[in-house]
């Protein structure tokens, strides 16, 4: 059964950011992701295509949503999954981290799954083992798995994504789910509008193809997605801006600024959501909320990306 | 390049597989049609057409993606394109009606039918293939096949249908 047309054949071996994809990669992914997504609904939730892989998930930041996401993907395909959690502060310095990954290695590993405070480690990571590595979120740089479910749900719900409109509302400066969002964002066509308070927008981001505003009101008829990003509470009094309340009162999303958007806008959140900060309740469980898909959808994203990375014998 | 089935004799064998199952189906046992990907979907389609005239009934029709069920799957240079499979029934308790276009080592039958458990467990599984090259590697047969052909192994059978290659004919070349 030849097929009629040569396929595109995927050569990563590591997936670090979707800075470096080209747009074909990253549509890709989105495609396969469509086919992985239909195991999570069949009686047997499982098919053997890792079977015999082992996946470590290496997280040196506190995460549940992405680590269950990652460790549920790679139970689905059938691999062994093994779980590092490090809170701790101190593991911080490269040597560090290589030195813990080749240990882990040395028992046998095929994906490392990384979650890093600092920029850049799983590049790092890449270089010292042999097995495969997958970006999880590196400091404020890239959250590629995130990027790539933001837009399959985008794609989901409006059956494209060139020519959408999209707002991306936050802490831009400090964002990694903003950055990787951007990438693919407009690889594939879309017009990005970054909205922020002016200390956390940084003017360098207009260079990479972003439009920058201020006023969230002021673009919001127009949107066709509008993306929130988390106030990180945990940066309190770190924070660019006086309070978590003005943050909310300019920036968050409720039922009186969902008036003014256009009927059929997709409100998404990378989660956890602050209620009442980020958005409303009421917002956040309504019709235009995408929130529960998005997670639903990163499994099925992040079983399509550790099949690629697994079988790729290339760079 | 000779042509080892014409769009002709593709018809007439389809027509051929649709009567045997037929007659092999007993009365109110309930049927589905399951085409393994890609070229299995065709002819799985057109089977569901013929052999619901004959049964007088809908018969419910999926397809299969087998590709995350491979077995060489650690073996190839690149990861295999996956694509959707569709099976909008439960396959517990049915007859279910396997469809492929050749039927060669076996493998993607072993994979297909490990897919098809992981929905569920059907009551039987028919195999049904346009054509049966032999060559088998696995403990895997044939309930019906459109043609039996003797060939070499390191031949290439070429199912062509008109819903992906635009021509139905069969081809058997080196």
């Amino acid at each position: 059964m030849a097929p009629a047309k040569p396929e595109f054949q995927w050569t990563r071996r590591h997936l670090l950011g979707l800075e470096e994809l080209s747009k074909d990669e990253i549509v890709h992914i989105l495609d396969l992701a469509q086919g992985f997504k239909q195991i999570s609904t069949r009686s047997i939730k499982k098919a053997p295509a890792l079977r015999g892989k082992v996946v470590v998930l290496l997280f040196f930041e506190p995460s549940t949503r992405t680590s269950m996401s990652f460790s549920l993907a790679a139970q689905r395909l059938s691999a062994d999954v093994l779980e590092f959690h490090s809170e701790s502060s101190s593991i911080r310095k490269g040597e560090t981290l290589v030195d813990t990954a080749r240990n882990i290695e040395a028992m046998g590993v095929d994906i490392f799954i990384l979650r890093h405070p600092a920029t850049g480690a799983p590049q790092l990571l890449s270089r010292s083992v042999n097995a495969s590595v997958v970006n999880a979120g590196d400091g404020e740089h890239e959250h590629p798995t995130q990027g790539l479910l933001d837009l399959y749900t985008m794609r989901e719900a409006k059956g494209r994504i060139e020519g959408l409109k999209v707002a991306i509302v936050g802490d831009i400066a400090h964002s990694r789910v903003a950055r990787s969002n951007l990438w693919a964002l407009t690889k594939l066509g879309a017009e990005v509008t970054f909205v922020g308070p002016p200390t956390q927008l940084p003017a360098g981001l207009a260079e990479c193809g972003a439009k920058l505003a201020w006023d969230l009101d002021a673009v919001l008829p127009e949107m066709d997605v509008v993306n929130l990003l988390r106030i990180q509470a945990e940066r309190q009094g770190k924070n660019s801006f006086p309070t978590i309340r003005e943050y909310s009162r300019l920036f968050g999303m409720n039922a009186e600024r969902l008036a003014r958007c256009k009927k059929d806008v997709l409100v998404m959140h990378p989660g956890p959501i602050n209620r009442g900060v980020e958005i409303t309740s009421e917002v956040a469980d309504g019709p235009n909320s995408a929130i529960l898909q998005q997670v639903a959808n990163g499994v099925a994203i992040r079983m399509a990306v550790m099949y690629l990375v697994a079988g790729a014998r290339g760079k | 390049m000779p042509e080892i089935l014409s769009a002709k004799e593709i018809s007439a064998a389809i027509d051929r597989m649709a009567d045997q199952l037929a007659a092999g189906c007993p009365a109110g046992q309930p049927v589905a049609i399951v085409g393994i990907r890609t070229r299995g979907v065709a002819l799985a389609e057109r089977l569901k057409t013929r052999l619901e005239k004959r049964l007088g009934r809908e018969i419910p029709l999926g397809w299969l993606d087998i590709t995350l069920y491979r077995d060489d799957l650690h073996e190839l240079s690149a990861s295999p394109v996956v694509r959707q499979t569709k099976l909008d029934f439960d396959p517990t308790d049915l007859c279910i009606i396997l469809v492929d276009d050749v039927l060669f080592t076996g493998r993607t039958v072993r994979a297909a039918l490990n897919a098809l458990y992981d929905y569920g467990r059907p009551k039987a599984v028919r195999l049904a293939v346009l054509i049966d090259r032999g060559h088998r590697e696995l403990p895997i047969a044939a309930d019906v096949a459109g043609l039996r052909v003797e060939t070499a192994r390191n031949q290439i059978v070429d199912v062509l249908l008109a819903e992906t290659d635009h021509e139905d004919r069969v081809v058997l070349r080196d």
